[in-house]
């Protein structure tokens, strides 16, 4: 159990009753790393973060935080704050009072309070504002204030639960920005749940993406949003295609797959699947590319019709339906004023994209990650 | 008609205030203001007044004989206040953590004893008390735990027993509402930020449920001061309370304005009490 790790899991599991609310997990947070736990709702990302918190108890394994295993220690003597998903903050307290809770019930001296309140709300830009109640602030105030009053205690790590859920977009993306800046400042190891992937891809060093328990893929933004290891994640992590096809064997070093709706396409192979499988193939649709006319012989070109086009400011939507009811999502960026679409509603289109823009993930595997954690919950 | 309501909601608030505010003036402001007058005036010699003004019967109330039992009722009405605290706060909690149903169960529990009339309730505890005849010392005796008595009756024991269990659920209940009003996460919060259990109550269950607490208290404290059933049955006719003796000017005495005289005074206190406790929980809360 190295100490460079700030948070280490270990096979941990959370039940409630019958319910696996978190199913054998392990992960390792690395010493000053912003790590978020991503997924939808219920997934256990909260229930994994109170654990490390101590407001939960593991049903099985450990939880070490600064190379120390937490046992079932309350919350009181871990070395994490929290900021909570709704502040939490002691309606009867000054701001002051609030902000110095925790430096007061440590024994810390008087005037010692005294100067790291003022840093600490100095920090989060509240200076001037100690006198007041927390129902005198506005929802990022509030805000500020929650984070104040964890930083303060200087904790080995900070657990963040939904934090900028309460606000609206404009504050919660100018506080996304903050709260990264903070963390490179104080170089506190934060963990981050949220059920926002833009969130998490704004904000993160690394990324855990959770579904039913289970952690299915860990990575920096870009890995987890470029490979996705699953259809789960593939669709979870931004917008994208689905294609269902079938292996037809390896052709220079990439996968060769024979689509429902008719082409052959190459794709990264990411896992080893055989020859025969079903599959399913992920495209962003930023990554593919829409000519008019017909398909020319280039590699991974298939044809379609323009079922709608939505102008949406930085880009433009295309609808292209490729038969059988499959159709195909392509974003193309609007780079010059007026150049208007590309092609019109019912146009014959070629689409097309490069060998290395699509994930390929065997039908078979995914039946299984998601049947797993449903026989148990 | 409507219309007019519509455009005036001033009139629409005297409308629906008048049957309450007409209640109120009539059975209560009336009888308090006749309770006030009576207290500056003469007795009559059957009961009744004389129309002529007297300080004597406020003088008379203020008299060490009278003011002393003032200050013993409002002693037991405090120790009644605070036992009823003491058993009800924790009460509370409980009752305020448990499932939604087990929660709806707990409280009918607590209003069952209400069901039935509170002068039969009292009697039944006379009937336990009760120094040679009743059952707690009879069977104590008869196991032979005891050879005397105990002294369960006819005292101020007696008296605070009866008022704690009568007036015990109006203390649960504020308490019982201040607490499932309480957001969980503040209690997690406390215990983040280091506080053990301990300090969580001190510097956040208790200050927030203030409000509850005083309330409770209130509702105990003033019935408890002005009670006279329970020190009648319970005080065994030797441990009085000023409810007693107001009672006995009134009904035995036939001096009406003295009655009025004790009358004025503990509702001077109550309001002096119940001001106080506001004012402190104001400033704390």
């Amino acid at each position: 159990m190295s100490a460079s790790y700030a948070v280490e899991l270990v096979s941990v599991t959370k039940r409630f009753g019958e319910v696996v609310a978190v199913r054998d997990m392990t992960l390792r947070i690395p010493d000053g790393e912003f790590f978020s736990l991503l997924g939808p709702s219920g997934c256990g990302k909260t229930t994994t973060l109170r654990m490390i918190g101590g407001f939960e108890m593991p049903s099985r394994g450990e939880i070490f935080i600064g190379g120390e295993p937490q046992g079932y220690r309350p919350p009181y003597q871990r070395p994490v704050n929290t900021v909570f998903q709704s502040y939490a903050l002691f309606p009867h307290m000054t701001v002051y009072e609030n902000v110095a809770f925790g430096l007061e019930m440590r024994g810390v001296s008087r005037e010692d309070i005294r100067r790291r309140v003022a840093e600490a709300l100095d920090m989060v830009r509240l200076a001037g504002m100690e006198r007041r109640r927390p129902s005198q602030l506005s929802g990022g105030q509030q805000q500020r204030v929650a984070l104040a009053r964890a930083l303060i205690n200087r904790p080995k790590v900070l657990l963040l639960d939904e934090p900028l859920g309460a606000l609206d977009l404009k504050l919660r993306k100018a506080m996304q920005l903050e709260l990264k800046q903070l963390q490179h400042r104080v170089g506190i190891t934060f963990v981050y749940v949220t059920h926002d992937q833009e969130e998490a891809l704004t904000m993160s060093d690394r990324i855990a993406v959770m579904n039913h328990g289970l952690v299915l893929q860990v990575g920096t933004a870009e890995e987890i949003y470029e490979h996705p290891n699953c259809r789960f994640v593939a669709d979870f992590i931004g917008e994208t295609n689905f294609l269902h096809g079938t292996i037809a064997g390896r052709r220079q070093g990439a996968l060769e797959v024979t689509l429902d709706v008719g082409g052959t396409v190459l794709a990264q192979a990411g896992q080893d699947i055989g020859r025969g499988q079903p599959v399913t193939l992920a495209v962003r649709p930023e990554r593919v590319r829409l000519s008019p006319g017909l398909p020319g012989g280039e590699v991974n070109a298939l044809s379609g019709t323009v079922e709608d086009v939505v102008y949406t400011g930085v880009a433009t939507t295309y609808w292209v339906a490729l038969g059988q009811g499959e159709r195909l999502m392509v974003r193309q960026q609007n780079e010059q004023i007026g150049a208007g679409p590309v092609a019109e509603r019912g146009e014959k289109v070629t689409v097309s994209w490069p060998v290395d823009a699509a994930s390929v993930f065997a039908q078979a595997s995914e039946a299984q990650a998601q049947a797993a954690p449903e026989a148990g919950a | 008609m409507i219309e007019t309501l519509r455009r005036r909601p001033g009139l629409q608030a005297a409308l629906l205030i008048f049957p309450a505010a007409s209640f109120l003036v009539v059975f209560f402001l009336m009888p308090l203001f006749i309770v006030v007058a009576y207290s500056f005036l003469e007795r009559g010699k059957y009961g009744g007044v004389v129309w002529s003004f007297t300080l004597e019967n406020l003088q008379r109330a203020v008299d060490p004989l009278y003011f002393n039992t003032f200050l013993r009722s409002a002693r037991i009405a405090g120790l009644t206040t605070v036992i009823c605290l003491l058993i009800g706060y924790p009460l509370a909690y409980l009752i305020a953590t448990q499932s939604d149903r087990r929660r709806n169960f707990l409280l009918l529990a607590l209003m069952i004893p209400f069901w039935s009339n509170f002068l039969v309730r009292t009697y039944a505890w006379l009937t336990l008390l009760r120094t040679n005849t009743g059952l707690i010392n009879v069977t104590l005796m008869g196991l032979g735990l005891i050879r005397e008595p105990l002294p369960l009756f006819g005292n101020d024991f007696a008296i605070i027993l009866g008022l704690v269990y009568g007036w015990l659920p109006d203390m649960v209940l504020p308490l019982y509402a201040a607490l499932s009003r309480l957001d969980p996460s503040l209690l997690e919060a406390a215990s983040d930020l280091y506080a053990p259990g301990r300090r969580v109550f001190t510097r956040v269950v208790w200050p927030l449920t203030l409000p509850g607490v005083a309330a409770g208290s209130i509702l105990v404290f003033i019935p408890s001061l002005g009670a006279f059933i329970t020190p009648a049955l319970l005080g065994g006719g030797k441990s009085l309370m000023i409810g007693n003796v107001i009672n006995n000017q009134f009904l035995a005495a036939h001096d009406w304005p003295f009655g009025s005289a004790l009358s004025t005074i503990m509702i001077g206190l109550m309001l002096l009490a119940t001001l106080a406790y506001f004012r402190l929980v104001r400033r704390r809360g």
